[in-house]
């Protein structure tokens, strides 16, 4: 196949991280799997010993892992969803971030439910929400939606892949015989190319909704309980749009650190972050527009419950993280994003940096304050993660930037064939 | 069919918490300890929560004691994702404990906060081991466990006035808590049986329920203090 061997020399920069393992990376990926094991003796101790090990208590019984299950769902919003407008919308300027971007949202959909079941009493009966189905339940739906979106994604991910599995098939003799299996016997015909096109039309069209059902149905987990500050009809597009922000977040950091460390930068320009960071300073604004509506009606009109979390929040034992999340999710990225001179590579950088710790915020002071000002004034509830909650967050956490490492080592990070193909007719419009 | 129902005379409440201890008693609920009550690992499904007004020598103290309301329209059983909870047809709402997973969507959507985790496996002195309860199911770490009316007792009186062809009589079953309250405070019965003390009480001027605007039809009343009627 001389014409992939062409294609592999023209993108050797993207191919690269798949040829060459250097320190940096291995020092990385064992720092990382290290604290990734240490969640497994974390769980293990929480498994043996009971939830007691952890800060929960009565009132508080959904925390920690509750504010991570919707916070890494949320991270994963934004990847295939944005990938497949931009597709639908031929945003020729894309192609680069696709691929990092579906990635993302594969990875982080894994380690948004995995918190679940870190959460259940006894998580080894898991699969009981599968067989005892219980369908007014609002978890179910949340179950059924999570993993429809899942094998969407995943799909997504894998048949926009396919044509580069190819290349890497004759490019990696040793590892030939996984990319020989995963390529579907990939060789370019026309056949398979109106096939591809045909199927990327129909899961660019169906991930939409399915990505806007997702987040909508993770805040009818709260939106459809009786609880103050809980039950709220805005909840729905409110997670959407807090999901798309920190997912566009997410999808900024990724590719800053992968331009930055696999020398990308031929491939991500700046422009792509000033594109990006335009959609983020959107979401920023649709943020503080949605933040503030529900912060208003909840204070205009709340009744006593309602204010008590209300207050709880905005002054009371909970106003340092109310008003840190404000100045992560609004005052600093607002500025940075807004102004051109700005919007630069490291502005967008340091902009999603701070919304990704705000919208973290975020999730925690929606979850938390409502369960320790329950409606009766008897139970009170004061909570502290301990150690188990924080290593379980930062084993996950590590587990899914090593995911993400280990991929872009078996896999390239940017759409070879979608480069290439958007290369050709460049010089098929200008000869 | 029975529809059973409680009622708690605030006025004859002297928050002496027997009826806590009964209730732990019966239904085998296990010691947290001090730091873990702090915490909020304690399980109280019969919890007596107190308000003290004004400070020496003029004191005023308010006692409520709490069990499950029994809601006709629950709340918590329509979000178990399993059906791990459900209300039974004579109107209590039960916890299936080995079906339960430990999800607590139930905990957090009820708004009487009644229902308890076990977030050890249950733990008893060594003293009371031999004490313990044998018609009661044990309960395991990373259930939910709650107030069930002592279900063990209707069922057992249900047994008793089925072999008899009868009808369970008025007192003729009533739970722990309501058994051993020595100012008579609490009463159980049929709410279904218009001729039931608990189904006249709960008629009374005095009657109400915690939180009725929520619509979750609560079945334990409770009489209002200070005021007092005829109706007996």
């Amino acid at each position: 196949m001389r014409e992939s061997e062409a294609i592999a020399q023209k993108y050797h920069k993207i191919l690269s991280p798949l040829t060459h393992m250097r320190w940096p990376f291995l020092i990385t990926a064992g720092l990382l799997s290290v604290i990734f094991l240490w969640s497994f003796f974390a769980f293990a101790w929480q498994y043996v010993w009971g939830l007691g090990v952890t800060g929960m208590g009565h009132p508080m019984s959904w925390t920690l892992y509750l504010v991570n299950f919707v916070f890494f769902i949320g991270i994963s919003h934004a990847g295939t969803l944005i990938s497949a407008i931009l597709r639908i919308t031929n945003a020729g300027w894309r192609t680069p971030i696709t691929r990092a971007a579906e990635v993302v949202t594969v990875f982080a959909l894994a380690a948004g439910p995995t918190n679940i079941l870190f959460d259940l009493g006894r998580s080894m009966k898991f699969h009981w929400v599968a067989i005892h189905a219980q369908f007014k339940s609002p978890l179910l739906w949340d179950f059924t939606c999570i993993m429809t979106y899942f094998v969407t994604c995943v799909l997504f991910l894998y048949v926009l892949m396919i044509p580069d599995i190819a290349i890497l098939r004759e490019q990696f003799p040793r590892r030939r015989w996984i990319y020989q299996l995963l390529s579907l016997g990939w060789s370019g015909t026309e056949k398979q190319e109106r096939i591809l096109k045909k199927a990327s039309a129909f899961l660019c069209i169906a991930v939409i909704p399915v990505a806007v059902s997702v987040h909508t149905v993770v805040s009818w987990v709260f939106g459809v309980q009786t609880q103050p500050m809980w039950h709220s009809t805005i909840f729905g597009p409110y997670f959407v749009a807090g999901a798309i922000y920190s997912g566009i977040a997410a999808i900024i950091l990724v590719a800053a650190i992968l331009r930055k460390v696999y020398h990308l930068q031929d491939y991500l320009q700046p422009l792509h972050f000033n594109n990006l960071g335009l959609l983020l300073l959107t979401m920023t604004l649709l943020w503080f527009y949605f933040t503030f509506a529900e912060y208003l009606t909840t204070f205009y009109g709340g009744g006593g419950d309602e204010l008590a979390v209300f207050w709880a929040k905005v002054t009371g034992k909970y106003s340092p993280l109310f008003w840190l999340m404000v100045l992560f999710c609004f005052i600093i990225p607002f500025p940075v994003l807004a102004f051109r001179r700005t919007r630069t590579i490291l502005g967008t950088s340091i902009a999603s940096v701070s919304i990704l710790i705000g919208m973290w915020l975020e999730r925690y002071l929606i979850i938390i304050p409502t369960l320790s000002e329950p409606r009766l004034p008897y139970a009170r509830g004061a909570y502290m993660p301990s150690w188990v909650e924080w290593s379980m967050m930062a084993g996950l956490s590590a587990g899914f930037v090593l995911a993400l490492l280990l991929f872009s080592k078996f896999f390239p990070i940017i759409s070879i064939w979608e480069m290439e193909k958007e290369d050709q007719e460049k010089t098929k419009r200008e000869p | 069919m029975y529809r059973w129902g409680m009622v708690i005379d605030l006025d004859k409440c002297t928050g002496c918490q027997a009826c806590v201890v009964a209730c732990r008693q019966e239904n085998n609920i296990s010691f947290a300890g001090e730091k873990e009550a702090k915490l909020g690992r304690a399980k109280f499904w019969m919890n007596l929560v107190s308000e003290v007004k004004g400070s020496y020598p003029n004191v005023k103290m308010h006692f409520l004691p709490i069990p499950c309301m029994h809601c006709d329209r629950p709340p918590c059983t329509k979000v178990c994702p399993v059906a791990a909870t459900y209300k039974n047809p004579e109107g209590i709402v039960a916890q299936v404990y080995p079906r339960c997973i430990g999800v607590r969507m139930c905990i957090t959507n009820c708004p009487y906060t009644v229902r308890y985790f076990n977030w050890y496996e249950p733990n008893w002195p060594e003293e009371y081991q031999r004490g313990l309860n044998p018609d009661v199911y044990n309960r395991g770490k990373g259930i939910t466990e709650k107030c069930n009316f002592c279900i063990q007792r209707i069922r057992r009186a249900k047994e008793n006035a089925k072999k008899e062809k009868r009808r369970i009589r008025e007192g003729e079953v009533v739970p722990a808590c309501v058994e051993t309250c020595p100012s008579e405070a609490l009463y159980f019965g049929d709410l279904n049986d218009p001729k039931s003390q608990v189904a006249k009480f709960s008629k009374s001027r005095r009657a109400f329920r915690l939180m009725e605007e929520l619509g979750t039809e609560p079945k334990v009343y409770y009489l209002k203090e200070g005021e007092w009627d005829e109706g007996k």
